[in-house]
């Protein structure tokens, strides 16, 4: 039995790797690419009659792995399936991190998977309120429920909007540039940092298309989301780059913590940096810039 | 007795002046007159040295029982010409009490496994031992124990004459009436020959197999027709599709993709890492992909490698093409591209012989002026020690190559390796067999992290610098133990089956026999 420490509501998610739970040979040590994030999926990625097989195969993961502090997160078949209340006893029972909520679509959702969490820590002696919740939104309706949805639970720690249900439901194909869901991605955007939780992006399906996916990693980080999906061990290090702030951010983040510590002291609230006003906010960002830093291992400093 | 590697070496091995391995360098500043060979005068003019036959060719050069013969490895998988001759020699002929001293054994050879059981064959030196004929040594099949020996071994074994070849058979893509032959031109070509130049230039006698004839003279070739006794023109020398494949290609596999990211990193952290720098890498997948990550480090810092060395795949030949190699210095060509490359472009890229490649008996191998070197393992353990020669079961199968020589002559000697491969731990306390001693091994690069030889403190202090994580190769061991379990000890017999010897000589290690697993 590996103990696994307390799962952290709010902390890095730049990428969250799917795998898929029936292989061994992929979820045995995913951990050792330095992805933030597993998602063990017990949904799409298994078939129909094979649900029970990946879930033995789940629980003896989740039992026997030492995925030190890479986070598990169990991705479980959707509501209106008649998998998903097993598929949470197993993730709870075998001490997941978390549960990402396939096709959600309204607060109740998140509620009844709630329910069902905790009586599931209740019945396999977990610490109550131990498991976090996400919930991936892939349809029109959950893109317009984002709000509502983030706001379920205090459990629930981000949004993800998956783009491939999404665009079959929106009756449109991928386009570079991504104008069929750049809508949908700044709604739940929105929504995310409205009720304070993450926010992440849908995976890259194109393995291949090295280009593409950079594209969209970039604008990703532009647009603001937290982290991204992604289905392949190969695509960690790019994302790690882009998200993590460029030395230049640093320095001048560092320089505002520091200006506004020395002003705060003598009760001063604006002031100037190389030029420029400083107030509160632009401080607290400069320490969001500094914490996600350190999180990236590129600064190693003493703030 | 013990060797410097902790060996057990019996004693009645240590005959006529053999030592055991005494340590890196042993040798070094010894001197010795090398071995010549017998050689018929050809005084006449227009001599021709073509035979029709196999057999005329074996008969004119004095085939006998109790002698040696050799062959080079060049042709990989695809050569016919070792089973074709061995074929005459033993069922046309009727020889027996054979000795074969080959580069190396593949399964292209099993039908020697048929020659050893039989007795015909009684003695085997090699470097790589694989497939049924490994199967049949680790049995207890050979009369006297098998002999093996790295590439830079072999040459030195040749001019020192304690291997003495009766015979060369040398396989050649082309060849004049004269001899005059190579590894190119011909219709199954395997590019750079430089296995089989020492077995030309030492052998009494040398007979070139080949399956295209070239006019006179076929040069520049490797082996030169002085040396040549006779020349058999046959149908086929090989099946080209394994000579080489068409192109070696680069492995997508994500875990082979980030150990050679992190070997790249490892090389790009030391200071030997400048303009003109050198290298030699494998061609297993993540060895062979180092030259990816590699190729980046060197545009952004407008870097050329001086000389890569050792076997060439299309890869490198691709980075020499942009610009970025000076001079390809090749034992050997893994793919139809480097073939073709190598005739392509006789003015950077050389085919060398294996004792100007490794050999630690002359006046100073490529070897000794590499950088850098990336290679695989089967097993290394928590003193550096690296097994490339015996699998898990103690059976030969696989071949020390220019593992130690290039360990010991590189500056940097990167091993990288998964950490377990199945059930296996490949990061072990005790390697079943040393076939590269630690203390020339220097950094160990795996999926579960990287160590380095604490001996390299400069490489360590390299690693700090670049912020490069690394830990102790003791809690890598104790990671692949904790994941597949702590293996028994394999029992063997005291049978010795073969001698391991080291790239000076001396005696590195032996393999015994293994005790037949029982099922209870």
């Amino acid at each position: 039995m590996i103990p696994r420490p307390i799962p952290e509501r709010f902390r890095l998610r730049r990428t969250m790797m799917f795998m898929n739970a029936q292989k061994p040979g992929l979820i045995k040590d995913a951990y050792i690419y330095g992805v933030d994030s597993i998602i063990l999926d017990l949904e799409d990625a298994v078939a129909e009659n094979q649900k029970d097989a990946a879930r033995f195969s789940l629980y003896h993961a989740l039992k026997s792995i030492d995925y030190g502090d890479t986070e598990v997160i169990v991705r479980i078949n959707g509501l209106d399936t008649p998998h998903w209340e097993e598929d949470i006893r197993c993730a709870v029972a075998g001490g997941a991190d978390g549960i990402r909520i396939a096709k959600c679509e309204s607060a109740q959702d998140v509620k009844t998977v709630e329910e069902h969490t905790l009586a599931a820590e209740r019945e396999f002696g977990v610490t109550e309120g131990r498991t976090l919740l996400m919930a991936a939104l892939e349809s029109p309706k959950g893109i317009l429920h984002a709000y509502e949805i983030g706001e379920a639970s205090p459990r629930m720690f981000g949004v993800a909007i998956s783009g491939g249900d999404f665009r079959k439901s929106m009756h449109v194909q991928m386009i570079p540039g991504g104008i069929e869901i750049n809508t949908a991605r700044s709604l739940m955007l929105l929504a995310a940092r409205a009720a304070g939780i993450q926010c992440f992006d849908t995976m890259y399906p194109h393995l291949n298309d090295k280009e593409g996916f950079e594209a969209e990693v970039r604008q990703n980080h532009a647009m603001g989301f937290d982290g991204k999906s992604l289905i392949n061990p190969r695509q960690i290090r790019y994302v790690h780059e882009t998200f993590a702030p460029t030395p230049k951010e640093i320095t001048n983040a560092e320089k505002i913590v520091r200006a506004y510590k020395e002003h705060a002291k003598s009760g001063v609230g604006v002031f100037t940096v190389d030029g420029k006003m400083v107030d509160i906010p632009f401080a607290e960002d400069a320490k969001r810039v500094i914490t996600l830093a350190r999180a990236c291992g590129v600064y190693h400093g003493d703030l | 007795m013990i060797n410097a590697v902790g060996r057990n070496i019996p004693d009645e091995l240590l005959q006529d002046g053999r030592e055991v391995y005494q340590g890196k360098y042993y040798m070094d500043g010894k001197c010795f007159k090398k071995a010549g060979p017998q050689v018929r005068r050809c005084e006449k003019p227009t001599e021709n040295k073509l035979c029709t036959t196999i057999r005329e060719a074996c008969e004119k050069c004095g085939a006998h029982d109790g002698m040696t013969v050799s062959f080079h490895h060049a042709l990989r998988n695809g050569d016919y010409v070792t089973s074709m001759v061995m074929e005459v020699l033993i069922e046309e002929m009727g020889l027996k009490d054979l000795t074969v001293a080959t580069t190396s054994l593949g399964s292209a050879q099993d039908l020697l496994a048929d020659y050893i059981e039989q007795g015909k064959i009684i003695g085997i030196q090699s470097s790589g031992v694989r497939g049924r004929i490994g199967e049949a040594i680790s049995a207890g099949k050979l009369r006297t124990p098998a002999i093996i020996r790295s590439h830079g071994g072999r040459p030195r074994a040749i001019e020192m004459g304690e291997l003495h070849i009766d015979i060369a058979f040398t396989a050649a893509s082309t060849s004049d009436y004269c001899g005059n032959a190579k590894g190119t031109g011909g219709k199954n070509n395997c590019g750079a020959m430089g296995y089989a130049v020492a077995d030309s230039h030492y052998a009494d006698h040398v007979v070139v197999v080949t399956d295209t004839l070239a006019d006179y003279p076929n040069i520049p070739a490797p082996i030169d027709c002085i040396d040549v006794d006779c020349v058999v023109v046959v149908d086929e020398i090989g099946d080209p599709s394994k000579i080489g494949t068409k192109e070696a290609r680069m492995t997508e596999d994500p875990r082979d993709l980030m150990m050679a990211e992190n070997c790249a990193k490892v090389i790009a952290a030391t200071p030997y890492f400048k303009d003109g720098f050198s290298f030699q890498t494998g061609v297993g997948g993540p060895s062979l992909a180092v030259n990816r990550f590699l190729e980046s480090y060197m545009v952004e810092r407008n870097i050329k490698m001086g000389f890569a060395l050792g076997g060439m795949s299309g890869n490198i030949c691709a980075l020499q093409d942009k610009g970025l190699v000076g001079k390809l210095l090749d034992t050997q060509d893994f793919d139809m591209v480097t073939i073709q490359h190598l005739a392509d472009h006789p003015d950077k890229h050389f085919e060398i012989s294996t004792s100007e490649y490794a050999s630690a008996a002359n006046k100073g191998a490529y070897v000794n002026h590499l950088d850098f070197v990336v290679l695989a393992a089967l097993e290394i353990d928590t003193k550096f020690n690296v097994n490339v020669l015996t699998g898990s079961d103690g059976v030969l199968r696989g071949a020390p190559g220019g593992h130690p020589d290039t360990a010991e002559g590189s500056k940097v000697c990167i091993i990288v390796t998964p950490l377990v491969r199945g059930r296996m731990a490949t990061v072990c306390k005790d390697v079943v067999t040393v076939t590269t001693p630690g203390d020339t091994v220097d950094v160990l690069v795996t999926d579960y992290g990287i160590a380095v030889n604490p001996l390299r403190q400069d490489l360590i202090e390299c690693l700090n610098k670049a912020d490069i994580p690394h830990v102790s190769i003791e809690s890598l061991q104790e990671k692949a133990y904790s994941l597949v379990g702590t293996p028994d000890d394999l029992e063997w017999e005291n049978k010795v089956i073969a001698v391991l010897e080291a790239r000076d000589g001396t005696i590195l290690d032996v393999i015994r026999k293994i005790k037949p697993l029982v099922l209870e």
